[in-house]
């Protein structure tokens, strides 16, 4: 077979690379003042809705299970992330790294107590439970006024999500995500989704990986919630209602059930497409929802795989694709 | 109606009678709401032994397969693996102990490829933890690349070493039946469940595959235990057989035994004699 | 005597549960689809029952018009959305659901606005005194029809031949098919049934919270569903048993002084009867065919 492959070390760094790069380029935009406040916040929010979709694609998408919830474990997130910031405990980049960590470890606790009893049953009830969570998780916010602010809320948040920390998160958790799913801990995530039965007969065990799964997701939603809050300044408990959870969702089923790169693409126009146009049209935000709700029913009868399929981006397949035309141009038929 | 087995009795007790039986089921029976659907099976399968169950459709047969790999719990009995009662085991413990299965109704990872399939069922040969693949740790790459090197020896049995990367299901279904015993034999057992493994394959396949497991049998030394309802298949290559109707043995013994045995005759042909003792009808 | 006045709030309550459970029952039971979008029907209702009143219509009218209107809805539903995915994975059907339940709520956002519209259905006011209990007759006739309604979806389940049909499908939709019944047909009657009985959950719901909003039927559909697993779903019996018990401790929970907590310790009990007998009360467990 003719191909022309690029070594292992050599793709990591080529990938590596790009990363670095993106990262640099994206923080000497931001920070050089080019683009105005309600872009940078954009950018950040996309930031948090790559995270958020990426991680709600671990279950829903790679597992096939469906949480509802996804909202409750960003809400956990963002609440232990902000009373930690507001507290004050630690200054400078070391309390923005034990905040997010804390927020994420909180949110992969509750991902655990909801997941055990969830996905021990076969079927649905994973979404009704979650989706019960969401709700009872704004209940408790709520109704703890002392520690959350109640539904007036959490102020004076500080603005720790700058381009860099939201980008480096992101990456941190494709990455994390993506070196699992390549691994014999994916391997066994997905044949969950294609067969149960045939994988407990492989002698792997379903519930481990089902709670597993769901735990990193609720790690890295309550990263997200964390990031949304030093985005906004402002935690209200309605941030986190049913229909974030919907939106999450959305951006994954768009993007295609089980493709990261289409959780990103899908997040990165789900996010910026409705702030812009909010400019451009007033009061084009009535129609978003049933915008929305239209496309999940269609995208589901016509296309159930999403816009990217399961197809996954690999900068270096295309470099070896290319590669492959340049070789074939210059030796026709040579031999491998 | 055969006369009641001694629990004891082996398939072939004069072969095997000086080993330990890889698998020893005994008076193992299941009821659902009320109805018996398996009672009083026992059989004996000796290391290396290739043992058929044969009977009409309904007999009770894949029932049988889902109590010896706990995808049911009995509700009477006992079955041990390698001398050990697997009476507190689950469908994943009772892998780790040596079974592994094929299933009637094909249950492939479709949509993965044929690699991934192979490599899900040595997900326990790999020992790398999630730390370890995260951070891509030396242990990951050299787990990773030894567990591929032995998906490719298995699959090049079935001759299948160069559909690595075609998806499972875009198979042809003789080859995804094929593919089903690589996985099942990718996780080390020692015996060894094929589920109507012929079916739908033609006589020139089928008589390909009867020479697959017997080359199985030799080159990994463990026991096989089948379903099939192709009788060449069965006589031509099971050392024993034991024949359910209604969800209990009427017969054991080798093929000989068995192909001439009139309570065998009776319950694939139906009745002949008017008076003859029967079962419920 | 305050308890018995409670009993009986309870019941009505549950009553309405109960009769939106059946709904989500019958049609899990037949497809395994959990149908998110049922609540939502009932806000449907809601809305056809004011605008029929504000046309001058006759109440009686009106009701059957609500209980046309939801079964009709119901079918709709089925025939676009649910058909086309009949053999599809069940997380699209699932997410299919959620979608129309987004939608309706949306649409009737747009069409309605989001503040929520009184609504009064004329209904025998007044009550009875027994001792010192007084009983409303909203309340009796709540708890009567709802007791009526199921009484008659038990002679259809049991007595008629579709009936048979509905049982035979969801006991084995293969071996229905194979032995004549037109499934398709089956599924859509089933809809239909359920939504029937939601429609006349619809009107008593209001005649005891007289506000609609598009959001009404999404919490009370939840509720109905949490009170069919509790039951036991699939099982009819159960919807009912289940419907009175989530009734009954919502209204121990707000008689507490909690009624913030009433959601929360709803959900609270459909976690706790997963883990301890997620067949439900009634149910059976199911074993999967291997």
């Amino acid at each position: 077979m003719e191909r022309f492959g690029i070594k292992t070390p050599v793709r990591y760094g080529i990938n590596a690379f790009l990363l670095v790069a993106f990262i640099l380029a994206g923080y000497l935009i931001t920070q050089g003042g080019a683009l105005g406040r309600a872009q940078n916040i954009m950018i950040t929010q996309v930031g948090v809705f790559i995270i958020l979709a990426v991680s709600l694609n671990l279950p829903a998408g790679y597992l096939g299970q469906l949480p509802l919830g996804h909202a409750g474990f960003m809400a956990v997130g963002a609440y232990a992330g902000a009373i930690f910031w507001r507290s004050g405990l630690l200054a400078g980049y070391g309390s923005v790294v034990v905040g997010l960590l804390i927020a994420g470890v909180v949110a992969a606790i509750f991902g655990v107590i909801i997941g055990v009893p969830a996905l021990r049953l076969r079927g649905d009830y994973l979404a009704i439970i979650t989706l019960g969570f969401g709700e009872i998780i704004r209940v408790i916010i709520m109704n703890l006024p002392s520690i959350t602010g109640g539904a007036q809320g959490l102020q004076q948040i500080p603005r720790h999500s700058s381009f860099l920390v939201v980008y480096i998160c992101v990456i941190v958790c494709c990455l994390v995500i993506h070196m699992l799913m390549k691994s014999r801990h994916g391997r066994a995530i997905l044949s969950i989704r294609e067969n149960e039965i045939a994988t407990e007969s492989c002698g792997i065990n379903t519930t481990y990986y089902k709670v597993m799964s769901f735990a990193v997701s609720a790690f890295f939603a309550g990263i997200a919630g964390a990031l949304f809050a030093g985005n906004q300044g402002i935690l209200e408990p309605n941030n986190f209602s049913f229909m974030m959870s919907i939106d999450i969702l959305m951006i994954v089923v768009l993007g295609g059930l089980g493709s990261m790169m289409g959780s990103i693409i899908g997040a990165i126009v789900l996010t910026s497409l409705p702030m812009l146009m909010q400019e451009l049209m007033q009061g084009i935000n009535q129609y978003r929802l049933i915008v929305y709700a239209l496309l999940l029913i269609v995208v589901m009868i016509f296309k159930p795989s999403g816009l990217m399929g399961t197809y996954d981006f690999s900068m270096s397949h295309v470099l070896e694709k290319a590669g492959g035309l340049v070789l074939r141009g210059k030796k026709k038929g040579g031999d491998a | 109606m055969s006369s009641h087995h001694d629990p004891r009795t082996a398939l072939l007790p004069e072969r095997d009678i000086h080993k330990i039986p890889v698998m020893e089921c005994r008076a193992l029976g299941i009821d659902f709401g009320g109805l018996t659907a398996v009672d009083d099976f026992n059989i004996t399968v000796a290391p290396t032994e290739i043992a058929g169950l044969i009977g009409p459709n309904g007999a009770g047969k894949t029932t049988i397969f889902n109590l010896l790999t706990k995808v049911y719990k009995p509700s009477r009995g006992a079955m041990f693996l390698n001398g050990k009662n697997t009476k507190h085991m689950t469908t994943i413990k009772a892998n780790k102990a040596g079974i592994a299965r094929t299933f009637q109704n094909i249950r492939l990872f479709k949509e993965m490829t044929v690699m991934q399939n192979v490599l899900v069922g040595l997900h326990n040969e790999m020992n790398y933890n999630l730390v370890d693949a995260i951070f891509r740790a030396p242990k990951y790459w050299r787990a990773e690349r030894i567990a591929k090197e032995r998906a490719h020896e298995l699959l090049s049995i079935f001759n299948m070493q160069d559909d690595g990367e075609r998806k499972a299901g875009s198979l042809p279904y003789g080859s995804q039946r094929r593919l089903e015993i690589v996985r099942a034999l990718a996780t080390n057992p020692c015996i060894l469940l094929l589920d109507e493994p012929a079916a739908g394959m033609n006589p020139s396949e089928t008589s390909d595959l009867m020479e697959n497991i017997k080359e199985i049998r030799d080159i990994f030394k463990i026991a096989i235990l089948l379903i099939e309802h192709d009788m060449n298949l069965v006589m031509g290559i099971c050392e024993g057989i034991a024949v359910i109707n209604y969800g209990r043995v009427i017969a054991k013994g080798t093929p000989e035994d068995i192909q001439n045995d009139p309570v065998v005759i009776e319950a694939y042909l139906g009745k002949e004699r008017e008076n003859a003792e029967g079962h419920r009808h | 005597m305050l308890f018995v006045a409670q009993l009986v709030n309870a019941l009505q309550l549950g009553s309405i549960y109960a009769l939106i459970a059946l709904g989500y029952s019958m049609v899990y039971g037949i497809i395994k689809l959990l149908n998110f979008a049922h609540g939502d029907v009932i806000m449907v209702g809601g809305y056809i029952a004011i605008f029929s009143l504000a046309a001058g219509m006759h109440p009686a009218v009106a009701i059957i018009l609500v209980i046309v209107g939801c079964t009709a809805l119901a079918i709709i539903m089925e025939k676009l959305a649910y058909t086309p995915l009949r053999n599809a994975p069940r997380i699209s059907v699932l997410i299919t659901a959620i979608g129309i339940s987004i939608l309706l709520q949306n649409l009737a956002q747009l069409f309605f606005g989001a503040r929520p519209r009184p609504l009064h259905i004329p209904f025998p006011t007044g009550s009875i005194s027994i001792g010192e209990i007084t009983l409303a007759y909203p309340m009796l006739i709540t708890i009567g029809s709802a007791i009526l309604s199921m009484l008659m979806l038990n002679y259809i389940v049991h007595r008629t031949k579709l009936g048979k049909a509905m049982r035979a499908v969801s006991e084995d939709t293969d071996a229905a098919r194979l032995m004549g019944i037109n499934v398709n047909s089956v599924i859509t009657f089933t809809f239909a049934l359920g939504a029937a009985l939601a429609g006349i959950g619809a009107v008593l719901y209001f005649v005891r919270l007289p506000v609609v909003a598009p959001t009404a039927g999404a919490m009370l559909g939840l509720k109905a569903f949490i009170a069919a697993v509790f039951g036991g779903i699939g099982s009819i019996p159960g919807a009912m048993l289940g419907g009175f018990a989530i009734g009954i401790l919502e209204v121990i929970v707000n008689a507490s002084g909690f009624s913030r907590w009433t959601d929360g310790a709803v959900f609270l009990v459909l976690i706790i009867i997963l883990l301890v007998r997620p067949a439900g009360l009634v149910g059976k467990p199911t074993i999967e065919k291997v």
